[in-house]
Order: structure tokens, then sequence, then C-alpha cells
């Protein structure tokens, strides 16, 4: 009852006050009664890149999930942009752990098949997926197949579809576990380049602390079973450094040290 | 196939055969084998005769209905299979049942039920054909990854879009593969109905032939029906081999 009235309350005025995504006492209880996340509160702000880390079992693509709408939450909400969800919507685009595209459909399609889904008519939304295709580096790969492709390539075929439904929220679940990692730190770098064109919201989930620190405002770090926010941190990286240099920089260096002693007893 | 360096064409090992069997029956060893020549020249007999193009024109659109009715039902039931679990233990233990069991012994019935004609040869193929399409339907359906109908789903696909763009084509090698198999056995359905039957087509003629002891004719319509199965057969085939193109690396 309370949660039905705080779901029609109107957003605040001020734009930046309302964050992009949040999420209210989610608990996740999957069928045979496996407590996945309890109690979890996060607050993913606009316009910033934040991860969800922790070792494998803490509920971070649970909760990732719970977010895109792709899994019912046992308890708690989701608010984006300041209303209450319960299922997919436009304005969050998900990039899938194992790329998820159509193998028989060109890159073209595959970039377009977000908007194909909605009915956008075809020269419009092959004009757009052009667009991401191109900003995400692939241009002249538009008439191949996924399987003519390397990992780290269909990748960003994943991104430039989710890129193409101009959602404000971007979701990504572990992209780059299934990539090499010189294709990975590539990838990384166009990331943080993308972000910083593309005025969206990043919720990265991840399990690998470098990346986590190199690449976001904020680390929500996750503790295992069940899968609770153990800490937040956020690196403050100065990003106009060369990414060399960042992986460097001595705050770089003692921030990841740092989370690694917190999630170290986790793993013991 | 090389022989004595020199590069043979495809299906040369058949002359051979052809020539084993010439050589048999010219030295007329059982009165069941004519000269394979003989059985030639029967062919171009009996292939122009009104009784012949009949029994064909019937024999292919039994097939063709009896096809359309697995492909039609079969596709479907092995789509609701593949997607819920409750259909899947309704009635999976039945597919499975038929898929097996000795179905010629339930052409009798058929025969009962629909009459000696046409519509007891379709249900024949239709039921040695459907069994095999729902079931290679049904492992598509099972086999399309995970991550894809989430990708359909957190675009926003409709029960409609979801299943016309991406169970459907993810299942389509799968569900050729089924169809083919379906086309084998629907081969075998249309003859063994219309062998049963005996009143009406190839059937009418085999009982026509092998009762006055026509043997030269008994073989021509014989293997003009393997060649059909296997030409039938190669059609799919190809057809599903530019699928698996297409559905890659999966």
């Amino acid at each position: 009852m309370i949660q039905a009235m705080e779901a029609e309350r109107p957003a605040p005025a001020a734009e930046g006050a309302v964050p992009a995504v949040e999420v209210r006492g989610l608990s996740k209880t999957y069928n045979g009664g496996v407590l996945a996340l309890d109690d979890v509160d996060a607050v993913f702000p606009q316009g910033a890149l934040t991860s969800l880390l922790g070792p494998s079992g803490c509920g971070k693509t649970t909760l990732l999930k719970i977010v895109a709408g792709l899994l019912p939450a046992s308890e708690g909400e989701v608010r984006v942009m300041g209303r209450a969800v319960d299922g997919p919507g436009p304005e969050r685009a998900f990039v899938f752990q194992d790329f998820a595209l159509l193998p028989w459909a060109t890159v073209l399609r595959n970039a377009a098949f977000g908007l194909e889904l909605r009915g956008v008519p075809e020269a419009e939304r092959e004009a757009a997926a052009r667009r991401c295709i191109a900003e995400v580096g692939l241009a002249g790969t538009e008439g191949r197949y996924p399987h003519e492709l390397s990992g780290g390539m269909r990748q960003r075929v994943g991104l430039a579809r989710a890129l193409a439904v101009d959602a404000d929220v971007l979701l990504m679940d572990e992209p780059f576990s299934a990539v090499d990692e010189q294709t990975r730190r590539k990838f990384q770098e166009d990331l943080l380049r993308l972000r910083g064109v593309e005025r969206k919201t990043f919720i990265v989930v991840t399990h690998s602390i470098e990346e986590a620190v190199y690449l976001s405002d904020r680390i929500i770090l996750l503790s295992p079973g069940p899968g609770r926010v153990a800490r937040i941190v956020e690196p403050e990286i100065d990003r106009t450094l060369s990414p060399e240099a960042i992986r460097r920089d001595p705050h770089y260096l003692e921030t990841v040290e740092d989370i690694w002693q917190g999630l170290r007893d986790f793993v013991e | 196939m090389r022989l004595f360096g020199v590069r043979l064409p495809m299906m040369s090992s058949l002359i051979l055969w052809c020539v084993l069997w010439e050589v048999a029956g010219r030295l007329d060893l059982v009165f069941l084998l004519p000269p394979f020549s003989a059985v030639l020249v029967a062919m171009t007999e009996i292939v122009p005769t009104a009784g012949f193009l009949r029994a064909t024109w019937l024999t292919l659109g039994c097939f063709a209905l009896g096809m359309a009715l697995a492909v039609l039902v079969g596709v479907p039931l092995g789509v609701l299979m593949g997607r819920s679990r409750a259909a899947d233990r309704l009635l999976g233990l039945w597919v499975n049942l038929f898929l097996s069991a000795p179905l010629s012994a339930l052409v009798p019935i058929l025969m009962i039920l629909f009459g000696l004609g046409t519509t007891t040869i379709v249900a024949t193929v239709f039921l040695f054909a459907v069994w095999i399409i729902t079931l290679d339907t049904q492992a598509g359906v099972r086999s399309v990854a995970p991550s894809l109908l989430e990708m359909a789903r957190t675009y926003g696909a409709g029960r409609v879009a979801l299943y016309r763009r991406v169970i459907l084509p993810a299942a389509l090698p799968e569900i050729l593969a089924g169809v083919r198999l379906g086309v084998i056995r629907g081969v075998k359905g249309v003859v063994i109905g219309q062998l049963l039957v005996s009143i009406v087509g190839y059937g009418a003629l085999f009982e026509l032939y092998s009762r006055s002891f026509l043997m030269e004719e008994f073989w021509a319509l014989t293997i003009l029906l393997f060649a059909f199965a296997l030409v039938l057969a190669d059609l799919v085939g190809r057809l599903e081999k530019r699928v698996e193109f297409y559905a890659g690396a999966r």
C-alpha cells in the first residue's frame, strides 16, 4: 500500500537530483528457497558509470537482471528515473555476456534489432544502426554475420544494438568476460570514450577489480551468500590521463589494493 | 573415387551394380530378376501410360497433402512441447511411442476409419511423418539460447515477435532436419499406404504387376519410387544446408 502511494508520487523537479536507477529493499529468493539478494539498497546516479563488483555468487547479475526487468524481485522495488518499474522498458538497454546476437542476421540487422522489435520503419532503424555501428568502430562490417566476427567485435555489435535504441540506462552483464585480454583493454578504453560522448547512465557487472576501478565513477561492492551491499567506493580516477598512465597511477593501484583487501575476506 | 589413376565421376559405382544386375538377369537365375536393360525398357513403356500418370498424380497429391498436414501439425506441436513443460509431460510419451512404433500395423485401422481410398493414404503419410517433425522442432526450440530470449524481452518483443523473429528462426535448422527425415518417412508412408489399400495409385499397379508376374514393370516402378524418395530428401537437405550456413556458429 505504502509502495503504491510512493509509486504515484511525482518525481522531484530538480533534474540532477533524480537517480537514473534506484533500488530499495530489494530481496530475491529463487525457487527452492535460495536467498540471492538480501535487502539491497543502491543508487545509480544519472550520467555515471556504476560497477557492481563482487565474487561469484554475490548476486550481482541477479541484481542487474532485476533492474532490467528480466527477473521479478521477491521484495522491494526498482525505480527508473523516479518511476517504479516491474518489467523491461525502452529507457533501459541490456548488453549480454554472451552477446546474444541473432546468428542468422547480419551485423546491420542485429544492431537494428531493438528498433525492429519496436516497429521502427526499416530505413530509419538502419540509419540509426549504421550510425551506432560506426560509433563502436565497426563501420564496414554491416553485411557480415556474427560467426564471421571475433568475440570482441561481436560484443561491439551488442553494444551498437543497445546504443541504437537510445535508452537512458545501459545495463552491461560482464560485457568483457568472453573476450581476450587485449580486446578487453581496448574495449574498456572505448567504453570510457563513449561515456564521454553519450550522456548515458551505465551499470556494469564485473568480477574484475581492475576493470571496475578503471571504468567506474562508483563501485558497489557486493558480499556473497546472500548478496548484500558491502561497501561503496568512488575511485575518482583522473580520466584526463592516458590509459597507460591511469594503470600506473598510484591512486588507481591503491584503490585496487584497497578493494582487494576488502573482498579477500569473502573469498577465503 | 580414383581407379588406376583415372578420376571416376560420382555415382560410377552404380554402373558396376547395374552391370552385375544385367549379367545376373541374363543368366536367368531367378525369374524374379529380369535383366536391367529390360527393366529400363519397361520403364520407358510404363511411364507414358495413363494408368501410371494417374497413379503418379495421386501419389504426389497424397504425399504433398499428408506432408503439409504433418508440418502444419508437427511444427506447432513441437513448439508447444518445447516451450511448455506441461505439454511435454502430457504429450512427450505418445510422440516418442509413435516415433518408434511400427506404424504399418495401424494402417488397417486407418482403412476402417477413412475407407479404401486416398484419405487413408494421406493419413498414412501424415502418421509416418509427423512425429519426427514434432520431436526435432521441440529439440530446436529447447536449444534456443536463453540469452536470445532475454534479449528479445529486454528490447520489448511481444509474443508474436518473439516466436516469429527469434524462436522460429533459431529453431529452423532443427525444424528442417525434422522435415527432411519426415519426407523420407512420408515416402515410406505413401508407398506402404498404397500397397495396403492396393486398389488405387501405385498400389494398384504393384498389385497388377506382381500378380501378373510382370517383373520388368515391377522393378521399373520400384526404381522410380526409390529415386523419388532420394531426390526429395536431397532437395530438403540442400535447403537445410543453406539455413545451417546462416545459423553459423551457434
